[in-house]
């Protein structure tokens, strides 16, 4: 399987042995891989096998413990301050506000974000959530709720997407809505991490595999088989 | 930076407003401490140091209510991530929290302080209301810069109702010390007396002191 990626211009991310733990447990070890700006990597592992752990990583919100992180040119956590504003992250909370409004905390995030209030608007109408903008987001479905985020995710455009699971609570319909923003075809740099094997390869270039925190597969997916990727969860 | 603070602010107004969260319980909690302290000292009135020890702690122990519930929102549901990855002075995140920190005790006191004029204030404020407002903001402005610093601190725990306090009340005992001296002689005479203008330096160097401490470290208490 291949273990490094080339590109002509600069990674969106750059990994050398990272390694990070909580106390004793150690949630990610020597995990290495080079993604190119604008492609897509898959990470798939069983739960806990530090997938989340590595989107929190990338996002700039936990400190590697070993090795080296390079993110959109930017070495973590030294220069962290250098890819801020330049990713977006959807996990698994929405990071909204549920006493605010859809509206409200697009707003909210576009003034951090020194994006106009109209971008909001306009993603608020793209998901298909207009008649719910002004509405709490604690009085939205789990779906609805994941549209919002989405949209907080992209407002600022990023140029790297960390994505786990993003079309979990989806409807299809729903799915379909935001997969220009968020989808293969939506322009930056995706981790984007999934339980869907067939759906995850597909939308792929590289596939990362994870097992109790080491890197067990790094490799393009074209290479990657649908057995390949259960094995990581058995 | 102006314009991130002023985001947060109003972003954290806008949730006080939908939630209730604060405001009500800091008041509450005042009012039914006076009302406490009226039956509790038996006493038809209270004047001069005893009037303004029972005041100050009381607005203190209220504004550790505030305290606790200032940082939940971000804690809770995710904004302190949403915030770290925004390409902003994460110093913003302290000068807004302590605003609305320091906004929410004036409005209480617009309600505790008449509050406690009328169950315990024997002699009345008097002429010494404008005093009386000068202590009253720079002991708030102290106890929103601590409250800010202590409250960042501590929500990241998980016995953040006990380690808040903890952390706070010793923090602010010269802000007790101070507003408490200050704010006696004002409620002995209702204004007569001389005004120790010598606490209100203290306060105010207490403010100037906390407020470039917590400037300078508030950065680091967001790092993980």
């Amino acid at each position: 399987m291949a273990t490094a990626a080339t590109g002509g211009s600069a990674p969106a991310v750059a990994l050398e042995g990272v390694g990070r733990a909580y106390g004793e447990r150690v949630a990610l070890r020597e995990v290495s891989f080079t993604l190119p700006a604008g492609q897509t990597v898959a990470v798939f592992g069983a739960n806990g096998a530090g997938k989340t752990t590595l989107l929190r990583v990338l996002a700039g919100l936990l400190r590697p413990h070993a090795g080296r992180a390079i993110v959109l040119g930017a070495e973590l956590p030294r220069e962290a301050w250098r890819a801020r504003g330049r990713t977006g992250l959807l996990g698994h909370e929405p990071l909204l506000y549920r006493d605010l409004t859809v509206r409200e905390n697009l707003r909210f995030h576009a003034r951090l974000h020194g994006v106009a209030a109209a971008r909001a608007d306009a993603l608020i109408e793209a998901v298909g959530l207009g008649a719910r903008a002004d509405d709490p987001v604690r009085t939205l479905s789990r779906g609805m709720t994941q549209r919002a985020a989405i949209c907080r995710t992209v407002l600022h455009e990023p140029e790297l997407l960390l994505l786990d699971e993003p079309f979990a609570n989806l409807d299809p319909g729903g799915a379909a809505t935001v997969a220009p923003l968020i989808g293969r075809s939506s322009g930056p740099a995706r981790v984007l991490i999934s339980h869907d094997a067939e759906q995850g390869l597909a939308d792929a270039d590289w596939v990362l595999g994870l097992r109790g925190g080491r890197q067990a597969i790094w490799a393009r997916a074209a290479e990657v088989g649908v057995a390949d990727v259960r094995r990581l969860y058995a | 930076m102006r314009a991130t603070v002023a985001a947060l602010i109003r972003k954290d107004l806008q949730l006080e407003r939908r939630s209730f969260e604060s405001v009500p319980a800091m008041l509450m909690f005042s009012v039914t401490a006076f009302v406490l302290f009226h039956f509790g000292l038996d006493r038809g009135a209270l004047a001069g140091d005893l009037a303004s020890g029972v005041l100050w702690v009381t607005l203190l122990l209220a504004a550790v209510l505030g305290m606790n519930r200032l940082f939940v929102a971000e804690r809770e549901q995710g904004g302190f991530d949403g915030f770290l990855m925004a390409p902003v002075d994460r110093t913003a995140l302290f000068v807004a929290k302590a605003v609305v920190l320091f906004a929410f005790l004036c409005a209480v006191e617009l309600v505790a302080v008449p509050a406690f004029v009328v169950l315990l204030l024997e002699p009345g404020i008097g002429q010494a209301l404008p005093e009386l407002l000068a202590v009253l903001v720079l002991a708030n402005l102290g106890i929103a810069i601590v409250g800010t610093l202590i409250g960042a601190l501590g929500v990241q725990t998980r016995a953040r109702d006990l380690i808040i306090p903890l952390m706070a009340l010793p923090l602010l005992v010269p802000v007790v010390i101070a507003a408490a001296e200050a704010t006696a002689p004002l409620l002995e005479s209702g204004g007569a007396d001389p005004f120790p203008v010598r606490w209100l330096g203290v306060l105010a160097l207490y403010d100037a002191v906390f407020g470039l401490l917590a400037y300078a470290v508030f950065d680091f208490l967001l790092e993980e």
